[in-house]
């Protein structure tokens, strides 16, 4: 449907009560995959990590990852969720060449974990409750690329490549109940719903939760109903949308496009759409059919799974506090605007700075270290910060050496790049490269006279209150001392003489 | 003939250790054996005379150098063509996977090389083991060594053909609703089902997972029980796989009393629908256990009457999904068809040509009773009544150490006979079915010729999960009583084959 | 009388990806009536509340440790394959969605 064909998302809302469903996939970062022992690894070279099993072979049977039905419930646990007394694994039957045996091993009445809840904040600070009917265990299916025909697409290809590296890799599918009464913020509850997912199981350490890479995937289900209405409409599932920004845009333009179909007095088709991020629509996928008749039945070739309580409350007992928990616990602490804790949060850096904190550090100087300076090596080195060979110690020591008057700014980034490049913590670079800066007032006075020789006529602007020109004589001092000066002195002295 | 290929395995054993022969002799005189009688009985889809005169020559060599060896080492076998085999060709029977050189060798292969007994080759079978005479196999059937125009029993006809045929000492077999003790009765030989998951079923082509067992295929019981005790065990590729030791079989074949064992007649399992000759063989035996000392009593299990319905809505279901990897795209025949192919026309022609048309009817049918709709009413019935049959067995087992029955219905069959009639072919396991269901052991030994036509009848013992030892015991004692009656092995009574 | 019918078996065979003829539609319409109408019985057998039964010998938690063992190479893997390309399997093209 075209952009102008849509339904005003406002006028949408006024006509439409908006539910949304979601489906998210979260590949986990175990060692191998889930019925075998090939790496699971993400990048190698095609049909490497491949085995009997995980290419389906005649003959092959399956072998369950204990790691993986491990980090399983802890999933579940997290999410507030029942873990299952008996769990199953079944098949579910249908063909498609990226999945090797044309079944894929899931779990389908008996799930792991089932009927949680997760409380999710949109922007606006309003928060939804959203129900979790179930999490389940299954394996990823292989790669297919697309041959000929327009940019790889898989419509007009001559032929398609499959690479089964990624088959059998162990997800958790984590479905939620239906959300009513989100509004206007369907599309920002979606997306961060999505997020809040993210944070747990890169929380708990069970994926690498790398969207761009397809650690974490959701499929998005729409529908709309007249306010008033019990009945739920028909819904359309989005494939596939792989960033938190396309999950909103993905959402919003399911309403807008489902709710003009509605106006005219059309019907919607139960159906999968796939989002396009380059043109910021979805189009038509397949139809659901009785062709999705995917005859579930238990896996004979695995046994159920039936964790025991003590297994069940050691991990419980492993899980880390609960992010969304922990943001509220820090931000109290903290004193952070909202936006300068939104932009930590979105940056990954909690734990960096609530180490730096503990540390000593204040809490702004944590901030401004590891949003600031920090961020920006790392981003030109792309590198996530955690990476940085520096450590929350060492932060809360550069802080305090400025806090102290020891170092300036300056010294203090150039300190920072000292200890990156392995010299030592920021005391130990100051102390052998000599970093302090200069409060000797001789030393300062002789440099400003030296400084206003070239530039008279400072002393006058600053006398009649024009402090901006304090600027280029404190600039030409700092330069002449090569940094070591300390800026606020040199500042305190010229307004002296001036006044003098 | 030889007189090498007429003797047990178990002298073969005796006289390889003492260094009598040599396994290259051994091997020689089998392989003779199959240059001569195999272009008229066809037991075998392939034959490996030169990898099995390698292993032979490599086991005289150690044990000339007095190196350990297995106890059954250099003792010649013939392989179930549904087995994995890295050095030959794997094709269950089927065009679909004609030529197919497997990556990988089955779990129970590798057990046989380990043990150092050469391979003498393939045996046929029916189509992926779905069949009851070996007539439904892509390549031709195999035919009954007793006389040529009739049925060598299936699905494992080629092992039961090979071994009735001396062109084996042994055999592998799987059994998943007879297919290892029918041949075995009608072929005058000995054949155990073990208990589920005595045996590893990895590499095993799946027919249906939660039904198929490897098992021995001999001319004796003390010979099933020495590969038996070869084959056994639990292995971490078959999740299902019993993680205990079930004991000696050897060892139980060798008590040979069954003083005081109290021996329950299959009241369900006995007169209307055996033909005469097998019911009276049957009372015999009855007589002679009880002159041994043996207690016999009746039992009844009156779910029998469903277990042939049970049983093929549960194999084709399981089969319909097993299957479904026969797709052309990493193994095996790929069918393209004319105009423009696409990858779901290609693998539906693929399919339709490499299926032959009882495969057709059981996936299609396995389909049916897994689709939605019909899941509760088909498969869902089915395995209810398989609780109702195994709770039969236990009620019966309560009064009873070991159960009997007839083994089939009737003697070999002529070729062609039941071939367009799906029901009539069904109902020739009426008998062996119920321990498949329920996961027990099950053994066929002969048990005399019947008068009307003068071919192999068996006798079945079943015994409960987990007591294979039970059947090894009493099936040797029955058998030493018969040999004691006849004054040679039922074996002898086969007619001589042409030699060309 | 069974609810097997030319058309449902046209849709099982298109289900379980297998080309038919019209002929083998026919053939099998009247040879899977009658086994259906015969295995139709287990539904007489199951009155009442009977667990089912999927495996015949109940065992549970049976794990593999998350330990790499060794993969095929990828020439291993794509030897059997009926055609190949840039070390993956070549499949003729996918007549689907987008
Ligand atoms: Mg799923
Ligand atoms: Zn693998």
């Amino acid at each position: 449907m075209a952009k102008d064909e849509l339904m005003n998302y406002e006028q949408a809302l006024a006509q439409f009560e908006v539910v949304i469903g979601l489906e998210v996939h979260v590949e986990l970062n175990t060692k191998t995959k889930m019925f075998c022992g090939c790496k699971n690894e993400f990048g190698n070279e095609p049909n490497t990590n491949v085995c009997p099993i995980c290419i389906g072979l005649p003959g092959s049977l399956p072998a369950v990852n204990k790691r993986a039905v491990e980090s399983s419930i802890s999933i579940g646990l997290a999410l507030g969720c029942q873990i299952a007394p008996t769990g199953r694994f079944a098949r579910k039957n249908y063909f498609y060449p990226d999945l090797a045996k044309n079944f894929q091993t899931s779990q389908y009445d008996e799930p792991i974990a089932f009927e949680g809840a997760l409380e999710v904040e949109v922007p606006s600070g309003n928060k939804f409750n959203v129900l979790i009917e179930r999490a389940h265990m299954e394996e990823d299916a292989g790669k297919l690329t697309h041959v000929g025909g327009a940019t790889g697409r898989i419509q007009g290809a001559e032929y398609s490549l499959v690479d089964y590296n990624r088959a059998g890799v162990p997800l958790v599918e984590i479905v939620t109940k239906p959300v009513f009464g989100a509004g206007a913020e369907a599309p920002e509850l979606a997306a961060a719903y999505v997020r809040s997912i993210r944070d747990i199981v890169r929380a708990l350490n069970v994926s690498d939760a790398r969207m761009e890479r397809g650690n974490v995937r959701c499929d998005a289900n729409v529908s709309l109903r007249p306010h008033g209405s019990e009945k739920l409409g028909t819904r359309t599932e989005t494939k596939n949308v792989n960033s938190l920004r396309s999950i909103e845009r993905a959402v919003r333009y399911e309403i807008q496009r489902q709710a003009a179909i509605l106006a005219k007095g059309g019907s919607i088709i139960q159906e999968t759409r796939h989002w396009h991020e380059d043109r910021g629509i979805t189009s038509s996928g397949r139809p659901k059919s009785d062709a999705d008749d995917y005859r579930y039945f238990p896996e004979p070739d695995l046994v159920p799974v039936q964790p025991s309580i003590e297994w069940i409350e050691s991990l419980r007992a492993a899980l880390p506090e609960n992010p969304a928990e922990r943001r509220r616990r820090l931000a109290a602490d903290w004193g952070f605007s909202e936006l300068e804790f939104r932009d930590v949060v979105n940056a990954g850096l909690l734990d960096q700075i609530e180490e730096t904190v503990a540390a000593g550090a204040k809490p702004q100087s944590a901030r401004k270290w590891w949003g600031g300076e920090l961020a920006r090596v790392a981003n030109a080195e792309d590198k996530d910060v955690t990476e940085l060979s520096i450590t929350p110690a060492q932060v809360a020591e550069l802080a305090s050496l400025v806090e102290g008057g020891k170092i300036n700014d300056r010294l203090a980034r150039e300190v920072l790049t000292y200890v990156l490049a392995g010299e030592g913590s920021p005391a130990e670079v100051v102390a052998a490269r000599g970093l302090e800066v200069v409060s000797d007032d001789g030393a300062l006075i002789a440099a400003i006279d030296a400084a206003l020789a070239s530039q008279p006529d400072v002393l006058d602007a600053i006398r009649e209150g024009r402090m901006q020109a304090a600027g280029a004589v404190i600039g030409a001092v700092m330069k002449a001392m090569k940094g070591s000066a300390d800026a606020a002195r040199v500042r305190e002295l010229l307004i002296e003489k001036a006044n003098a | 003939m030889s007189d090498l290929i007429r003797k047990n395995a178990s002298e073969l054993v005796e006289l390889l250790n003492s260094k009598q022969v040599s396994s290259v002799e051994v091997t020689q005189a089998h392989i003779d054996r199959t240059n001569a009688v195999d272009a008229d009985v066809h037991s075998y889809l392939h034959v490996s005379p030169e990898s099995a005169l390698a292993t032979a020559a490599e086991i005289d060599r150690k044990r000339a150098a007095g190196e350990p060896l297995h106890p059954l080492a250099g003792l010649p076998i013939a392989v179930k063509d549904n087995l994995t085999t890295t050095d030959a060709p794997t094709t269950s029977g089927s065009k679909i996977l004609e030529g197919w050189v497997p990556q990988y060798d089955a779990t129970v292969v590798a057990k046989l090389r380990a043990a150092g007994m050469p391979i003498l080759g393939k045996t046929n079978l029916d189509e992926f083991a779905m069949g009851s005479s070996t007539e439904f196999s892509a390549f031709g059937p195999s035919h009954n060594p007793w006389d040529l125009d009739r049925i060598p029993g299936g699905s494992g006809g080629g092992s039961s053909s090979a071994v009735a045929s001396f062109q084996a000492p042994l055999a592998i077999g799987s059994d998943t609703g007879g297919s290892i003790r029918f041949p075995a009765a009608v072929t005058g030989t000995v054949g155990t089902k073990p208990t589920y998951g005595a045996v590893s079923r990895y590499g095993l082509i799946a027919l249906a997972s939660s039904l198929d067992q490897i098992g021995p295929v001999s001319r004796n019981v003390l010979d099933a029980a020495l590969l038996q005790d070869v084959i056994a065990g639990y292995d971490k590729h078959d999740s299902t796989s019993l993680p205990e030791s079930l004991g000696s079989m050897v060892e139980a074949a060798k008590k040979m009393d069954v003083k005081g064992l109290r021996i329950g007649v299959i009241k369900e399992l006995t007169g209307a629908g055996f033909q005469p000759g097998v019911q009276a063989r049957f009372n015999e035996s009855l007589t002679l256990l009880q002159n041994a000392g043996a207690e016999i009593v009746e039992v009844s299990c009156p779910s029998f009457e469903y277990a042939i319905a049970a049983y093929y809505l549960i194999l084709p279901a399981e089969a319909s999904s097993n299957l479904a990897k026969f797709d052309s795209v990493r193994f095996g025949l790929r069918v393209t068809p004319e105009g423009n192919p696409t990858i779901e026309r290609v693998m539906a022609a693929t399919r339709e040509a490499g299926f032959g048309p009882e495969v057709k009817r059981r996936i299609i049918l396995g389909t049916y009773a897994l689709s939605s709709g019909y899941y509760d009413a088909y498969y869902g019935s089915a395995q209810k009544v398989r609780t109702l049959i195994q709770r039969d067995f236990d009620a019966a087992f309560a009064k009873a150490d070991v159960l009997v029955s007839p083994t089939a219905p009737t003697t070999a069959f002529k070729l062609g006979e039941k071939l367009e009639d799906p029901l009539a072919m069904y109902l020739n396991d009426i008998a062996t079915i119920p321990a498949n269901l329920a996961g027990i052991p099950g053994m066929s030994i002969p048990n005399g010729l019947a008068e009307e036509d003068g071919l192999p009848v068996g006798i079945q013992l079943l015994a409960p999960a987990r007591e294979d030892a039970r059947l090894y015991q009493v099936g040797a004692a029955l058998e030493k009583m018969h040999e004691d009656v006849w004054g040679k092995r039922m074996i002898d009574f086969a007619p001589e084959l042409e030699v060309k | 009388m069974s609810e097997i019918t030319p058309d449902l078996v046209r849709h099982l065979a298109g289900l379980a990806r297998i080309l038919v003829t019209d002929e083998e539609v026919e053939k099998m319409t009247s040879q899977l009536s009658l086994i259906v109408d015969s295995v139709a019985t287990v539904n007489k057998a199951v009155a009442g509340d009977i667990p089912a039964t999927s495996h015949p010998i109940p065992m549970a938690n049976v794990f593999r440790e998350d330990v790499i063992e060794p993969s095929l190479s990828q020439a291993e893997a794509l030897s059997g394959a009926p055609d190949s390309a840039d070390g993956r399997f070549r499949v003729h093209a996918i007549l689907d969605e987008e």
